[in-house]
């Protein structure tokens, strides 16, 4: 299954991780930052009805 | 809002679908190159985010001239949720970019026109988000931030040209283009277009949750700043 | 109009103005270079006009976060901009003053200085003619950079994050037009685009710098 990469092994891999981490990082930051503002944004729309 | 909010979980479905198909007939089920070898697996990762990386810059000059002319809110938080996506897509192609040379051209780096152009994007994205980053004012940041925009376009215009003129390149030139003739031979397009595709649709989903967060957080502000007054 | 560009110059020449600091700098940054490179005087002579293009750009750098910033801070941009002197003349008389006090010194030191980097003589001409022609074009590029971080919090760093990469296709032209001529080729083409750049920079940047001002005081 793997395929032979032979001695391109490291820069195959290599590039294709660290594209992949980079771009799986700013992917879950964003969805991060999207949950913490929502929450954010829920916790101040109740309050402001509760009152 | 609620229409990018109907609109997110397809497009974000069809970026995971694409990327996985794409991704595992790249680097699976696809043949080696004669001269290349494996290294040009390298080309389905590094080629759409290089890509995807000049045109997020277009977009965010376009979304930029639509916020001066039009002072359309959402258009300046556009620009502003892109440029970090841009940045990590930029830096991404550099870094398997530079692997790809490592082994094709035997160096990590050298001093041509495309790689140099791409840096100089690098540096633009970070300056134009610490340039957001350091107005309080919204509306301000979005005016100040739409002009460098605009002037770092017109820059990176100049910037291509002067880097030809100052290092002959051994990047090689488009990989992709409409007239057939010179592409890229089949086996190694259809994965590749299919990744392409994927990443500019994993960018219109992270532009949508950014966006969203963007606009959730002014909402934020206003609210907060009802309350104190 | 006069009377501002007067103004502009006693304030940069005053003591504590800016003017002779960032002609300092420059000599500085091009005296350093021996020291990190080694005293070969055959890489020296190969490395000059760089070194000289990079030490132009960074003491005009030095001097440009002062170009809006004092003038803001005591409200005497507010003043100005009242005046029937339209905005974007305003930014191309002051960048025109920072030309006078910054760039011009730099291009007369240049030479002297060349003289420590050991640089063949009959390429000071060109050395000259590329700062003389390249300068405004840092001036100008600087202070539409200054118009948009004047006020913004850390706002000197950031205009050199900014700034220094617009300052890229200046730089080359200028630096191949000077090292063309000491490397024997024929040094034209790149003068004459240094030239173009900095008329073109001198014809668009006020426009843009004064966006960014009208935004700060809108």
């Amino acid at each position: 299954m793997m395929p032979e990469l032979g001695r391109y092994a490291f820069s195959v891999l290599g590039s294709w991780g660290s594209s992949i981490g980079l771009v799986l990082m700013i992917t879950l930051i964003s969805i991060y930052r999207a949950k913490a503002s929502k929450a954010a944004l829920e916790a101040l729309e109740k309050n402001r009805k509760g009152k | 809002m609620r229409l990018s909010g109907r609109v997110l979980p397809y497009v974000s479905v069809i970026a995971v679908v694409l990327l996985a198909v794409g991704l595992i007939w790249g680097f699976f089920f696809t043949p080696d190159d004669f001269r290349q070898g494996a290294s040009v697996k390298i080309i389905y990762v590094h080629v759409p985010l290089a890509f995807l990386a000049i045109n997020i810059y277009f977009m965010m000059f376009v979304t930029s001239l639509i916020w001066l002319i039009r002072r359309h809110h959402v258009s300046a938080l556009a620009a502003k949720a892109a440029a970090p996506i841009g940045a990590v897509f930029t830096l991404a192609a550099l870094i398997s970019g530079a692997l790809w040379g490592s082994t094709t051209w035997g160096t990590y780096w050298q001093w041509d026109p495309t790689l140099t152009s791409f840096l100089i994007m690098f540096i633009f994205y970070i300056g134009y988000s610490a340039l957001w980053g350091a107005v309080d004012e919204p509306d301000k940041a979005a005016d100040l931030t739409s002009i460098l925009c605009l002037i770092g376009s017109v820059f990176a215009v100049l910037s291509r040209y002067a880097v030809n003129f100052w290092s002959q390149g051994i990047h090689q030139g488009a990989s992709l283009s409409l007239d057939k003739e010179e592409n890229v031979s089949d086996v190694f397009w259809l994965p590749l277009v299919t990744v392409m595709a994927g990443v500019f649709f994993l960018f219109l989903t992270l532009l949508l949750i950014r966006t969203r967060t963007e606009i959730r957080n002014r909402r934020i502000t206003a609210l907060q700043a009802r309350e104190i007054s | 109009m006069k009377a501002l560009l007067i103004r502009e110059l006693r304030l940069a020449l005053r003591s504590g103005g800016g003017a002779g600091l960032g002609l300092a700098f420059f000599l500085i940054v091009v005296i350093l270079v021996p020291f990190g490179v080694g005293p070969d005087p055959k890489i020296l002579a190969q490395i000059a006009p760089g070194t000289l293009w990079i030490g132009a750009l960074l003491a005009c750098l030095l001097s440009l976060d002062r170009l809006f910033q004092t003038d803001s801070e005591d409200g005497t941009l507010d003043i100005l901009a009242l005046s029937p002197l339209p905005l974007e003349m305003l930014v191309a008389v002051k960048a025109f003053a920072h030309w006078l006090t910054t760039g011009l010194p730099l291009v007369i030191a240049a030479p002297v200085l060349a003289i420590t980097l050991s640089l063949p003589t009959e390429t000071y001409i060109w050395l000259i003619a590329s700062l003389a022609l390249g300068t405004p074009a840092l001036s100008f590029i600087g202070a539409a950079g200054a118009a948009i971080t004047v006020g913004v919090r850390r706002g000197g760093l950031l205009l050199s994050l900014l700034v220094l990469p617009l300052y890229i296709p200046t730089l080359i032209f200028g630096a191949k037009a000077a090292a063309l001529a000491s490397g024997g080729g024929d040094p034209m083409p790149a003068l004459m685009l240094v030239a173009g750049l900095s008329l073109f920079t001198v014809a668009l940047t006020p426009f843009a710098a004064a966006a960014a001002l009208r935004s700060h005081l809108g």
